[in-house]
């Protein structure tokens, strides 16, 4: 399967995944993520991926195994969402600090309780200090072409840490698009082997996933933090190959759509991303300098680049799909650390809920209004 | 049976560090038995090499001796737990309180 292709976003991630050519795949089916593990498991189950796909008991077991996996040196796939990324979140920072270059789907999803199976951020938001490098796609072309370029940037030298790539669930994992499919010699050409040392071996022993006492443990996490800062060079190098070998150009750790000389910018993340590029355009048509940041990672945290997007702008609002209760959106709290532009934050899309393009436009004319505070969609300002 | 040993080596820089919880055994470790309040004590007498101290320790502290045929405790290692005294069916592992002979 290559060339243009109608597929859903999670057939999407699965068909660069199978580009990939993982060895180990070991996942769990939840709701929105089910059908990206069940394509996968047609293709090692029809021979056209070469894989081991390990059905496990749980999420915990998912992760585990995906670990144990890449311990044994193979390129391995695994995807969760909400309640599943929940009950694997012991594993998490397992598999990070272990350095294992493990690539995960996640299907944003509301966490209970209330129980709701649509999307949200509210998920993989809650895990931002897991160790893991978090990307957000926009629409099913992105997810696929992360899904190649997820395994480069984990698996660098430079890096060799576990990747999660978020696709907005139901609006993202389950819409159809015409995504362009690469063919698997090019893919091949992009994506080398995995190489690591970090691996069982037995002509050279050691000793693997151990404790470490108060006199190294910073040491660890120092270097696990100082790789994840390599994110940001190492996605640039892979977007760039990327480029060169199939022509579609991704913009780091953010994407700006008319910040340059934008007055209002809202500031957001995945699918609801085009959403706002159209009424940015709206706003433009009637004389308002709208603007877009689009976050595409959330880590390593983009400081630099809202920094220096936002300097400009009279105002901007953070438009995103959780809540940390008791404090506002967790993505509004990283986005004030970065910038001293006045900022709002809107709440928005909460299980599943639509987010129009009236409540964006409604957005761009609070902000003109000079209106900040933690406002939730529908709702109103929180108390 | 090859087990791995305590080494001992001066302060890592932090560039000595490797990259992951990923090294050659027995650095980057620290000794801690002194959790330990009890220790097991194996009296030979009794032993019948069995094993099944071996198999139960939870810690992998209990190993055989490479110049004689008997069994061993890493006691940099061992925290006391006892479940080799438990599982001693000729009764060869006492527990012993630490602080005294």
């Amino acid at each position: 399967m290559s060339g243009r292709e109608f597929v859903s976003g999670n057939e999407a991630f699965a068909a660069g995944v199978r580009l990939a050519r993982p060895k180990v795949i070991s996942a769990y089916p939840i709701t929105p993520q089910t059908v990206v593990v069940e394509r996968l498991s047609e293709m090692v189950e029809d021979g056209s991926l070469d894989a081991d796909f390990i059905h496990v008991e749980s999420e915990h077991s998912a992760l585990s195994c995906a670990m144990g996996a890449s311990a044994a040196g193979v390129r391995t796939f695994t995807a969760t969402s909400s309640q599943g990324l929940l009950y694997m979140a012991e594993c998490l920072p397992y598999a990070a600090g272990g350095r294992f270059p493990i690539v995960m789907m996640n299907a944003n999803r509301s966490i209970a309780l209330p129980w709701n199976i649509y999307g949200d951020q509210s998920d993989s938001l809650s895990q931002l200090s897991s160790g893991w490098i978090q990307a957000y796609a926009q629409d099913a072309q992105e997810a696929l072409d992360l899904a190649l370029m997820s395994f480069y940037i984990a698996e660098h030298p430079d890096v060799s840490t576990p990747y999660m790539a978020n696709l907005d669930g139901f609006h993202l994992t389950h819409t159809y698009e015409i995504v362009d499919v690469p063919d698997a010699i090019a893919a091949d050409t992009f994506l080398p082997p995995l190489r690591t040392d970090n691996k069982i071996d037995f002509t050279a022993p050691k000793n693997m996933a151990f404790s470490a006492g108060p006199g190294h443990n910073a040491a660890f996490k120092y270097r696990q933090h100082a790789a994840m800062l390599r994110v940001r060079s190492v996605a640039a190098e892979a977007e760039e190959r990327f480029a060169g070998i199939f022509g579609r150009r991704y913009t780091g750790l953010t994407e700006s759509y008319m910040t340059d000389d934008a007055d209002f910018i809202i500031v957001t993340l995945g699918a609801v991303s085009g959403l706002c590029r159209d009424a940015a355009d709206a706003m433009r048509a009637r004389g308002v300098r709208a603007g877009v940041l689009r976050i595409r990672y959330m880590r390593p945290f983009p400081g630099i680049e809202i920094s220096d997007a936002l300097r400009g702008a009279k105002a901007a609002a953070v438009l995103e799909k959780d809540i940390s209760i008791g404090k506002s959106g967790a993505v509004f709290t990283e986005v004030a650390g970065a910038t001293d532009a006045p900022l709002s934050n809107y709440i928005g899309g909460l299980g599943g809920e639509d987010i129009s393009e009236e409540d964006i436009l409604g957005i761009y004319e609070d902000l003109r209004s000079g209106r900040g505070g933690v406002h939730f969609l529908g709702i109103g300002e929180a108390e | 049976m090859i087990r791995p040993y305590l080494r001992e080596k001066g302060a890592f820089a932090i560039g000595e560090y490797p990259e992951g919880t990923a090294f050659t055994a027995g650095y980057l470790t620290s000794r801690n038995g002194g959790w330990r309040s009890e220790r097991p004590v194996i009296d030979i007498s009794k032993c019948v090499m069995c094993s099944q101290c071996y198999l139960h320790c939870p810690d992998g502290t209990i190993f055989e001796l490479e110049t004689e045929k008997r069994y061993a405790i890493d006691y940099d290692f061992c925290k006391g737990c006892g479940i080799c005294a438990k599982m001693c069916k000729p009764g060869a592992i006492t527990m012993i309180p630490e602080g005294t002979a």
